[in-house]
């Protein structure tokens, strides 16, 4: 069988079961995509994981770990602008960062062509919210494609790719969650294997790219004329259209409709398989701007309409203020409850918003009863993980009082049983800001942040320089793993991994910090009185509390032919019950038996021993008869 | 062939996505048609890992809803415990390895860790059919996923998922030494 990453560019088409994400990576080859950036971010990484899986010297296009979104479309934009067709994608809250330079994209003139694939979050599975990007997209003037099935994503990427070279427009395609990692059979098309020359063809005449006053309402205006044109391409798009599984017939003198996009489609066909009555469902897979015509031909073949669709009411405000407009009669109904605009719509809760409305075609179900169940299992840090001993010998430091600030990373989980550590979070690189104004005007408690390695590149840096400058009275520590593990282990600047290997301590040192410690975490003693001879320093210090992730580490191990398992023992003669092992430390390769034994799981132990020294009596060592 | 909603689960690192491809293939093999969706990121740090497998030709969603699952199958025995709660359909089946991973929240003696017994009460009141397993010829506790796959072949709940389809999956998966070891659990 062929491997993975000589399928995805194999020239001749070819069908498989894949996963949306992956798709994606197919359908950039087949596109003719010359460059692609991102930073990682669930729900997104795997597209770049199928596109590495291409050796270098056989992927036909460039790609970029950037330092951030606002970096990885900056690139992009630079990249199309010169003629080639160029790609950025990353998590929904990525926008947030990329936007300054994002908002500005439907403005001018992408030459080559520019695809934005966002991973939004409904039900902020892995996101620390689940903002609505299609608002982001209307802010922009940029055109919206909202798959439903992985199938759609591979199909809707050619679209986008195909519409935005044509109109020189930057078209999103807003991918969600279970879209993202959805698995089903595609068949895909094949590959123009034509040598693509780069040649840098930029000329301002093909812009203006540069929106100072005199430019911006020409720019403007173009951009209200180009979502016309978009809007007469989803007139006619096949991702825009009417299911009428059961007929079109009248169920009590009337006919019904839903209005919808993206998954909730599905949700919906499921829910009329289920009742099987003629109930349409008009699904606006191409969203943005959707096709005004269709929509009105619906409205006014309906009687009443729902609207249905994930998240925030963005559709329905615009259907309903255009039916009011255009004095439709249809009797549109929306979703009244708040919890409806939240999370994923499934087909339970679709059928439950349905169910409100039309009560007697999809029966209010006695509510589906999930049994009372209340133990949870809340994500931890790996065993051996360098964050764990890090919190362990911090807390030893922090005053009663102190105030920590958590940052985004694997050691966000330190706020978590039993560490609780890292009380407040924003955003990637907030946590030296956030920590700066807890500092103002307090001299009594003191503060400590975290940040994590490839944070620090992506958006700690400018919150640093400030506390250098106003010497902000705070320890930041920083969390280096030496990847960005969270995500999936992508490289980045200090990873060494991507060109030569940028050393905090030396940016931090030509900042000016005055106050710099390293230590391996594993040295918890060590790092307990650095953090206590941080907070006698008056003024700005930094921590580098470094370990490298043992997962990443791990998985490198178990691939060599002569790895051999390690484990850590309690000598149960020895053993007190102090419990620090299990209950401060908490490596969850500890087991507390009923008894209050206190015993190793060895499926979990990767016997790196960090917790040897947490115990007050030495009862853990390493197994013996192990090397 | 019966449409069908396979619910999969385990603790992150379990091996869970592995079960899960192999579960996808072999189905697809069988001549079902195949929808599936994983969980990946945050929860994999030692969370609930979950997939959903949704077989048959009436299939749009790749989710399955809560309390529809025909089968839910277990790494752990917490994790099949919550799963059948939340996830199992009345008179529904549950496989599971029975490995435990103690939680926060039981090491430090907030919630107990339920016992095989508080387990099989939880199926039985739900009206469901429980099959345990547990082998002590593992020699990695990351082939568990496939000590349940050779079990499931053997039970038959699936029609057409057989013992060649299934080896099937593995060898598209997995190379060398890793694979055999596995085959040598069928
Ligand atoms: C703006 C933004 N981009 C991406 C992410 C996704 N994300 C979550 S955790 C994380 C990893 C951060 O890595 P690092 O700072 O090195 O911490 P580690 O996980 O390695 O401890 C990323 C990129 C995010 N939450 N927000």
């Amino acid at each position: 069988m062929k491997k993975f990453g000589e399928l995805i560019v194999q020239p001749d088409p070819w069908e498989g079961l894949i996963m949306g994400n992956h798709a994606l990576a197919r359908a950039m080859f087949e596109a003719g995509v010359n460059v692609v950036t991102t930073y990682p971010g669930s729900p997104t990484p795997e597209i770049a994981d199928a596109i590495l899986t291409v050796p270098v010297d056989k992927r036909p296009l460039h790609f970029e770990y950037a330092t951030n979104e606002k970096v990885a479309t900056e690139i992009a934009f630079g990249a199309s602008i010169n003629g080639h067709l160029s790609v950025v994608f990353f998590k929904s809250v990525g926008l947030n960062v990329a936007s300054d330079s994002a908002v500005q994209l439907g403005l001018m003139n992408m030459v080559g062509g520019l695809v934005i694939i966002l991973g939004d979050d409904p039900g902020a599975n892995s996101s620390q919210n689940e903002q609505d990007n299609r608002h982001f997209a209307r802010m922009s003037y940029i055109p919206t494609f909202e798959p439903a099935t992985p199938t759609e994503a591979y199909k809707a990427f050619l679209e986008a790719s195909k519409l935005s070279k044509k109109y020189q427009i930057p078209v999103i395609l807003r991918m969600t969650t279970h879209v993202c990692h959805a698995k089903e059979i595609i068949k895909f098309g094949k590959i123009d294997t034509t040598e693509y020359k780069y040649e840098p063809i930029f000329d301002a005449k093909n812009g203006p790219f540069l929106p100072i006053t005199k430019s911006v309402f020409p720019l403007k205006r173009k951009a209200f004329t180009r979502i016309s044109s978009m809007e007469e391409e989803a007139e006619t798009s096949n991702f825009n259209k009417v299911y009428s599984p059961f007929g079109s017939d009248k169920i009590n003198g009337k006919r019904l409709g839903v209005i919808t996009s993206s998954m909730p489609v599905l949700s919906l066909l499921e829910n009329l398989d289920e009742v099987e009555k003629p109930v349409d469902v008009l699904a606006l897979n191409f969203s943005y701007p959707w096709p005004k015509n269709k929509v009105k031909g619906f409205l006014e073949a309906h009687d009443e309409v729902i609207i249905i669709e994930e998240l925030d009411r963005i559709m329905e405000s615009e259907i309903k203020s255009f039916a009011y407009d255009k004095e439709i009669k249809c009797k549109i109904y929306s979703r009244t409850d708040s919890e409806d605009l939240m999370g994923e719509l499934g087909p339970d809760r679709t059928w439950k918003i349905l169910s409100e409305i039309w009560p007697e075609i999809f029966n209010p179900k006695v509510a589906q009863k999930a049994s009372e169940f209340n133990n949870p299992r809340i994500p931890q840090m790996c065993p051996g993980c360098g964050h764990r001993s890090a919190f362990h010998a911090i807390k030893q430091a922090l005053p009663k009082d102190a105030i920590t600030v958590g940052d985004i990373g694997c050691h966000s989980l330190g706020f978590f049983k039993p560490y609780n550590m890292g009380e407040m979070l924003l955003s990637m690189g907030h946590s030296s800001g956030t920590a700066a104004g807890l500092s103002i005007g307090n001299d009594k408690r003191k503060i400590l942040a975290f940040i994590g390695d490839s944070t620090f590149f992506h958006a700690g840096l400018p919150a640093i320089i400030n506390a250098v400058l106003y010497d902000h009275d705070f320890t930041l520590v920083i969390m280096e793993n030496g990847t960005t593990a969270m995500t999936g282990h992508q490289p980045h600047a200090g990873s060494g991994e991507i060109g030569e290997k940028i050393s905090i301590d030396k940016v931090l040192e030509s900042f000016g910090v005055k106050f710099i410690r390293r230590v391996d975490t594993y040295q918890q003693k060590k790092l307990t009185e650095y953090v206590k001879e941080s907070f006698d320093h008056k003024g700005f210090s930094v921590v580098i509390a470094s370990h490298p992730c043992m997962l990443k580490f791990m998985r490198g191990q178990r691939k060599k032919d002569n790895y051999v398992p390690k484990h850590v023992e309690i000598d149960q003669n020895t053993c007190e019950n102090h419990n620090v092992c299990v209950e401060d430390f908490a490596c969850p390769s500890f087991i507390k038996n009923d008894d209050g034994k206190i015993m190793v799981n060895e499926d979990l132990c990767i016997g790196d021993g960090s917790c040897k020294q947490t115990c007050p009596v030495t009862a853990i060592d390493f197994k013996k008869g192990e090397k | 062939m019966k449409d069908m909603n396979i619910y999969m689960t385990g603790v992150g690192g379990q091996g869970i996505g592995q079960l899960a491809e192999v579960m996808i293939r072999t189905c697809n093999k069988a001549g079902y048609s195949v929808k599936g969706v994983d969980t990946h990121g945050l929860a994999q740090r030692g969370g609930t890992v979950v997939s959903h497998l949704r077989i048959g030709k009436k299939v749009h969603t790749p989710l399955v809803p809560p309390g529809q699952a025909d089968i839910v199958i277990a790494l752990e025995r917490l994790e099949a415990l919550r799963a059948v709660h939340t996830m199992m359909k009345d008179g529904g089946k549950v496989i599971y390895y029975d490995v435990q991973y103690q939680t926060v929240d039981n090491r430090l003696g907030d919630i107990k860790y339920p016992t095989i017994d508080e387990f099989e009460e939880a199926v039985k009141a739900k009206g469901g059919e429980v099959v345990r397993v547990f082998r002590d010829d593992i020699p990695d506790p990351r082939m568990q996923n496939t000590a349940l796959i050779s079990e499931i072949v053997k039970l038959g709940w699936i029609d057409g998922f057989s013992k060649e389809l299934a080896i099937e999956s593995l060898e598209e998966l997995m190379q060398g030494k890793g694979l055999e070891k596995n085959l040598e659990l069928f």
